[in-house]
């Protein structure tokens, strides 16, 4: 017995060290699992950078070419690992570099931790160089910050940010901190954190709400589910499917929901949204029960929330109570994560066939397909369409690449004109809307799933907000590849000048410069395909090739994405053309 | 919808920061906040902010689930005026002539419940606790004969009904 204590007691000490902050910070990363972290150095991250070289057999500094860079690796790599994306800056500049990727993981529930530099804690409020009070700054657009001021505050700051990044409803987190409190020592001991006593990350699932979403479902006609990226992040894809295929309920994703249900599964209708496909939009307006499972209600799913969905009961999964009712009344609502509701769900459910009710979905699909799927991918004019370059994409890689769509029109077709056959295989800007998201959200794709085709889809707007992150490629060689879908326009805000302001192109027509030398200056592969007949092989080298590859695809200049649910009208109004 | 007086009940954990991140929560709603009172609770390191705003029931209902969601808020709770005790404080400093020199004044500290809390050579110090509608009611009768400076605290509240918070916390909290 004494001899054991003694034991326990020597276990501990060896557990405690004294090291400086800045090592701290890096053992914390370690006992967190972090083998990767994306960032870009600078005076007052200097300490924790010293402490990186030293421990570079350890962890994998990315040096990125802009903060933003690194925050939006950082949210590729969290989007396709499921893990926390790590992403490091200093003060002043490089914190507020970070702003843009912060919002958006926080709008897409994307785990981040973000590390910063800060002046040390005596310059605190002297307008020190590099001075910025990112902890201000970020509040709005963080799960949570904090500023260190102390370096006895590191492993248990560091434990409770990675614990609030992935939890509940994950996002993103902030942690500033001073340049003297990554030099002071301190006695180092790293506990995980497990609980925070003011944060309750999971509701607890209400069994009688369970049997209430079920009774509902048991009596539906026309059942319909409307699918979110809350499967994803719960990892329920499985719990999905069965309810899906037990009750034989259609089912349609949101753009983050996307690749959840594989795009090839019988009861998969498509995409919801403003450019979603035609049967769920019109028959959001039909069913009779409408099962919303980890999704948040997006203006950009619901159009006019007056008229959306009015004749249907609303069922509503999710681990966040604040989405309950925030945009569409609910008449049940199931908290808890989707993984664990779902599976109290299944068993309450009835097996049943909707046969007349898939055949409505069936035939609006049929139109779509007549009126604009086929014609987009089989196009009699000489130009080539975005479609059909997602479409041969698609082809080649059978399906199951990662696809990282930057923002706009190129995203909208390679969501709607893209198959996925397994889960966290797409990776976009959703909530936010960030041009410039592709390029460096890829090269954390790609890191995050090594084994997995990565096919980054970016506009000739987009590519050049984060064009300098093909430094980044060069130094690494990660092997991703690149799609610019060029039509010197800024497509969709030109589209929509098209339709709502009388063609009058402000501002969309773009000059652009030769991306292939650009491109081919940074020593990575570049083809240009400019004709039909060259497209198909172009794109085969391209997936064929084990290094970074650029294609750059000169596409129709007035192209337009439909169906199309105009800004503010019905979904059941979405238009073909 | 009716928009109305609402009185916000905020539990949090005593950080630093969060007076900002839940001003924020107003900010982006574009809502502005009538009135503003933090202060420390019966309980170690909890603090209770509460908050005025005129909103909408449907307002006040989602800016509570925001206000949940953040990491270091423990509860928060929304009541109308009708459900609540509530008041707020005032001072108002008056030339100490005037004490004198009007006897209505001495009237008018008299009807309002209002307390003198100093006197000095140069003026003097009123004081009055109560309602908003009454803290207007004085400072308009004393206004014509010049106040040399007012200052007025945010609402404090408690709910009519029972509403053991000290113990609902205290569960949340284990």
């Amino acid at each position: 017995m004494n001899t054991e204590t003694v034991k326990i007691k020597q276990g501990k000490t060896k557990t405690t060290q004294r090291i400086s902050g800045s090592e701290a910070i890096i053992k914390c990363l370690l006992a967190e699992g972090v083998d990767v972290l994306y960032g870009y150095p600078g005076g007052a991250i200097m300490p924790v950078y010293d402490e990186l070289y030293k421990y570079q057999d350890k962890i994998h500094h990315v040096l990125t070419r802009h903060e933003q860079g690194a925050i939006h690796a950082a949210q590729g790599y969290a989007r396709v690992s499921g893990k926390a994306g790590v992403a490091i800056a200093t003060s002043g500049p490089g914190a507020t570099n970070l702003i843009t990727g912060i919002a958006d993981a926080q709008i897409d529930s994307t785990p981040v931790v973000c590390i910063t530099g800060q002046v040390s804690s005596h310059l605190l409020g002297s307008d020190a160089f590099q001075e910025t009070d990112i902890v201000s700054i970020s509040t709005p657009v963080t799960k949570w910050n904090y500023q260190i001021t102390k370096s006895s505050e590191i492993p248990e700051i560091l434990a409770k940010a990675f614990y609030i990044a992935k939890s509940g409803r994950p996002g993103p987190v902030l942690i500033d901190i001073t340049k003297d409190a990554q030099f002071g020592e301190f006695d180092f001991e790293y506990k995980k954190c497990e609980k925070i006593r003011s944060y309750n990350p999971v509701p607890k699932m209400d069994m009688a709400q369970v049997k209430a979403a079920a009774e509902l479902i048991n009596k539906a006609k026309k059942p319909f589910i409307v699918l979110g990226q809350g499967v994803i992040l719960a990892n329920a894809e499985e719990e999905l499917k069965s309810l899906v295929e037990k009750a034989d309920i259609p089912a349609a994703s949101t753009l983050l929901g996307l690749s959840a249900l594989p795009t090839e599964h019988e009861l998969n209708m498509g995409m919801v949204g403003m450019h979603g496909h035609y049967a769920p939009n019109v028959l959001t307006n039909d069913c009779d029960v409408l099962i919303a499972i980890g999704m948040r209600f997006d203006d950009r799913v619901t159009g006019n929330l007056e008229t959306y969905a009015k004749q249907a009961k609303v069922i509503h999964f999710d681990i966040d109570p604040s989405e309950i009712d925030k945009n569409v009344k609910t008449d049940v609502a199931v908290l808890g994560t989707v993984k664990e509701t779902l599976s109290a769900l299944i068993p309450l459910i009835n097996p049943n066939k909707n046969e007349e009710w898939h055949k409505k979905f069936k035939d609006l699909h049929q139109i779509e397909h007549e009126e604009v799927i086929h014609p987009e991918i089989n196009p009699t004019k000489e130009k080539l369409t975005m479609g059909e370059v997602i479409n041969a994409i698609n082809k080649e890689t059978n399906g199951e690449a990662i696809i990282v769509s930057d923002v706009g029109q190129n995203q909208m077709f390679a969501s709607r004109y893209a198959d996925f056959k397994q889960s966290k295989s797409v990776v976009t800007s959703g909530g936010l809307g960030t041009m410039g998201f592709s390029l460096p959200a890829s090269i954390g794709a790609k890191m995050g799933a090594p084994e997995r085709e990565v096919v980054a889809i970016i506009g000739d707007g987009g590519f050049q907000m984060t064009i300098q992150e093909l430094g980044t490629i060069l130094q690494t060689k990660v092997p991703v590849k690149m799609v610019v879908l060029n039509n010197e326009f800024l497509g969709m805000v030109r589209q929509w000048q098209e339709l709502f302001f009388d063609k009058r192109y402000a501002s969309t027509v773009m000059t652009n410069p030769n991306f292939i030398k650009i491109v081919e200056g940074y020593g990575i592969q570049a083809k240009r395909v400019t004709k039909r007949e060259n497209l198909s092989n172009a794109v085969s080298e391209m997936i064929a090739s084990n290094e970074p590859y650029f294609l750059e695809v000169i596409v129709e200049k007035e192209g337009n994405v439909f169906p199309m649910i105009p800004s503010g009208a019905t979904v059941s109004d979405v238009r073909l053309k | 919808m009716k928009k109305e007086i609402y009185t916000i009940s905020v539990y949090t954990e005593n950080n630093l920061g969060l007076l900002n991140r839940i001003a924020t929560l107003f900010i982006k709603r574009h809502i502005n906040i009538e009135s503003l009172t933090v202060s420390s609770t019966e309980i170690d390191n909890v603090s209770r902010f509460i908050i005025v705003a005129f909103i909408t029931e449907d307002q006040v209902k989602k800016i509570i689930g925001q206000i949940e969601k953040q990491v270091d808020v423990i509860k928060a709770y929304y009541h109308t005026n009708e459900e609540s005790i509530y008041i707020q404080s005032a001072l108002f400093k008056v030339k100490s002539s005037l004490l004198f020199d009007e006897r209505q004044i001495q009237n008018i500290i008299k009807k309002s419940n209002s307390q003198i809390v100093t006197v000095s050579r140069e003026f003097f110090v009123i004081e009055k606790s109560g309602r908003k509608e009454e803290i207007d009611k004085l400072y308009n009768e004393l206004a014509p004969f010049g106040i040399m400076q007012f200052v007025r605290s945010g609402r404090i509240s408690v709910t009519k009904e029972e509403m053991k918070i000290s113990e609902i916390l205290k569960k949340q909290l284990n």
